[in-house]
């Protein structure tokens, strides 16, 4: 049954879906030698599973078509826990993760590396559910691994499995100007609802029992950016994919950039029921838990209308809306108009959120 | 979530400091006890709206500020040693002891656990048989049934390797202790809900007759908040001093009786050290000898290491009421969540906390 499948039918496999009572094989040291082992397992699990989404060479590197359009690179690592959590894993985490970051900076994802460092006895099962996860993420953003390396690691060193990759896309005109460029008056949107990834996340590690869980929004963003380029072209100042941090961390880095106040209104702000319970029950706040497939964008004044609407049409992404406007530097970089009116200064988020006592 | 958005509509938010500006003659000083409470006013930006008819003074319910150096040294102490894994609530990670957080243990390799119940706790000591779990149990008597109920479970399982060290504060101590000093400021409480919820408050009945203060109980929402400020405002302009609860969809008049109970089978009352006050008599909560098995203060001897109390943190006149968070002089200078003097300003419910999360900060760029 696929996650697809699992999520329709109303209830979500919180483990490894793959039973570790059947599996025969696991990783080992010796698979990360360099040796037989090494080749076996890259040619018979890895390649064949990537096979329609990577290159196939074992070359020490590739050699990549050059358009004529400048390029755009980045790099990340992925190491969640656990592996698979409702609405998505690390395989699937470490394509769109990578992807986003390129499509918000305005460029066409194209070819990513993919690094695997595995401890050593995780079930090969696993590896395998994993890797046709990130073959699947990769097909439907269309983007090609072309180029990859393994390292297998003591047990203890790692957990699981973590995955580095490197991303290069196109950048494709108009590339937004970035946030230096915003202006007062400019208008401030989130693409869905905040905090789902961090609270699914924190939901399945933490056992916390919540009924129904929070599902990551992790996904692909290009989609969603082409839309805008095309329909809204230069009106787009910035975009970011809203992760670590979450909004909140995004709003504090463009205000110190653009010496503006970043200013939000709190009911606007798209939250799931789920994602406000957890957040009410541990006393954190949703504009402070990472998102994976949530960007926050700044669009001039007047747009934010169309840009939203634009965004809704977007599956995953109903929930749009103009969270703020972006104003004058006033005392605080950001702030939140409450509910009840009063205006305060949003918290820059300090280290991983900790849940309270009581 | 529809049951709490009925609690923060605007509309009937905005009804209630109407119909509070309009009874109150005079400025009247309350003190709300529990920081949740201080956290909502100010979140909610309660505090602001009534500045000049009500001032709201914030009181010395944060369990995790009141919690001791020496505790905290304690399980950090713990965490260090081998075969150990020291289990906290995430908010307790941040504070500081003598020199030291619990997170700082753990960045220097100690073994700190976050867990968001004392049962997890318990399950962490069955995965793991072969170490030492010690559960931090820090709290008011909000979470003592659930500490209790991790011993009972403990015990019913027969795990070995678990056992607590326990800093449980009780609240209507530290209240009399404050009204007991000459000086003080409280014209009346705003008792706290979640404590209320368990040990109901019939025992504020004797509190409001001997120091003829009005006590309501309060929840936690703004429009409780704002109700059991107009209870207040309404007693005190009536000259009246009387117990109410204005969280009757919580609060029992004796609490929950079946947590009241667990308390009580497994705890007995003791003087406590809270930081900041010093010793308040029957202050907190302790193993009783039946259940000292589970103690950790028995199982693990510590080390006397010097208590280095930080003289710089005037938290004792944050958490009494005489002194506003904003108008300490460390404020937001030496003292912020970066680098806290003091435990009321790095906890996630302290009173100072509240100030620099929520206050607007002054603009000292014109």
């Amino acid at each position: 049954m696929t996650e697809r499948e699992g999520k329709s039918q109303g209830g979500w496999q919180l483990n490894c879906p793959v039973s570790l009572r059947d599996y025969a094989e696991c990783v080992t040291l010796a698979h990360g030698e360099g040796g037989r082992l090494s080749r076996k397992l890259i040619q018979d699990r890895i390649l064949k599973i990537l096979q329609p989404v990577a290159s196939q060479s074992l070359d020490d590197s590739t050699r990549l078509p050059h358009s004529g359009q400048p390029l755009a690179m980045t790099t990340d690592s992925f190491v969640v826990t656990p592996l698979f959590f409702p609405g998505g894993d690390i395989g699937s985490l470490a394509i769109y993760g990578t992807v986003n970051d390129l499509a918000v900076s305005g460029a066409r994802p194209r070819w990513l590396t993919l690094s695997l460092i595995i401890e050593e006895g995780l079930p090969l099962a696993v590896l395998e559910r994993i890797l046709e996860s990130v073959a699947r993420a990769a097909g439907e953003t269309a983007v090609q691994v072309v180029a990859g390396d393994t390292k297998v690691v003591p047990r203890g060193a790692v957990d699981g499995l973590f995955i580095n990759t490197a991303g290069v896309g196109e950048l494709l005109e108009p590339v937004p100007p970035g946030p230096a460029q915003l202006q007062a008056g400019d208008e401030l949107i989130v693409s869905g609802p905040l905090g789902q990834h961090g609270m699914a996340v924190m939901a399945v590690r933490e056992e916390l029992g919540i009924e129904p869980l929070p599902q990551s929004d992790s996904g692909s963003l290009y989609p969603a950016v082409e839309q805008l380029r095309l329909t809204l072209g230069t009106r787009i100042r910035c975009l970011r994919d809203a992760t670590r941090g979450g909004v909140a961390a995004v709003l504090h880095e463009w205000a110190e950039v653009c010496g503006k106040t970043l200013s939000i209104e709190e009911r606007t702000l798209p939250v799931t029921p789920e994602v406000r319970g957890i957040s009410e029950l541990l006393g954190l706040d949703p504009l402070h838990i990472a998102n994976e497939g949530t960007m926050l964008l700044a669009v001039e004044q007047g747009v934010a209308a169309e840009a939203v609407a634009q965004l809704q049409m977007i599956p995953g992404m109903e929930r749009a809306s103009r969270i703020g406007v972006v104003r004058e530097r006033g005392v605080a970089p950001v702030t939140v108009q409450r509910t009840l009116g009063a205006e305060q200064p949003l918290a820059d988020p300090l280290g991983s959120p900790l849940p309270r006592i009581c | 979530m529809k049951y709490l958005d009925e609690y923060r509509d605007p509309a009937a938010a905005q009804r209630l400091l109407a119909e509070i500006r309009k009874t109150a003659t005079r400025r009247w000083t309350l003190m709300e006890v529990c920081g949740g409470q201080t956290h909502s006013l100010l979140r909610h930006g309660i505090a602001a709206e009534l500045e000049g008819t009500v001032e709201l003074i914030h009181g010395p319910g944060c369990p995790v500020c009141v919690t001791s150096q020496v505790d905290i040294d304690f399980a950090c102490e713990l965490a260090q040693r081998e075969d150990m894994i020291l289990a906290s609530f995430g908010d307790m990670l941040r504070v500081p002891g003598s020199e030291r957080s619990l997170l700082d243990v753990r960045t220097a390799g100690g073994q700190v656990q976050v867990v968001y119940s004392p049962l997890d706790a318990v399950r962490l000591a069955q995965k793991n048989p072969q170490r030492q779990i010690v559960f931090f149990a820090v709290g008011f008597e909000t979470t003592a049934p659930a500490t209790a109920l991790a011993v009972r479970q403990a015990e019913r399982d027969g795990v070995q390797n678990f056992s607590l060290l326990v800093s449980h504060v009780r609240v209507q101590p530290a209240m009399e202790s404050l009204v007991k000093t000459p000086d003080h400021r409280v014209q009346a409480f705003l008792a706290a809900g979640h404590v209320c919820t368990v040990m109901g408050y019939e025992s504020y009945e004797s509190f409001v007759e001997r120091y003829q203060l009005p006590v309501v109980v309060t929840g936690f929402e703004p429009l409780d908040l704002l109700e059991g400020i107009l209870a207040c405002v309404r007693q005190l302009e009536q000259g009246q001093a009387r117990l109410e609860n204005c969280y009757a969809r919580a609060v029992q008049a004796a609490g929950n009786r079946a947590a009241r109970d667990l308390v009580q089978e497994i705890y007995q009352i003791n003087d406590r050290t809270w930081r900041g006050f010093g010793v308040i008599s029957r202050g907190g909560l302790e193993l009783r000898p039946e259940w000292s098995h589970f103690d950790a203060r028995l199982r693990f001897e510590k080390s006397e290491l010097p208590v280095l109390e930080n003289d710089a943190c005037r938290s004792y006149d944050v958490m009494t009421g005489q002194l506003k968070p904003t108008d300490c002089p460390e404020f937001g200078k030496r003292c912020s969540p970066d680098s806290p003097l003091g435990a009321p300003m790095v906890s996630s419910e302290g009173a100072c906390a509240a100030y620099y999360r929520y206050a607007m900060p002054v603009d000292h760029t014109t």
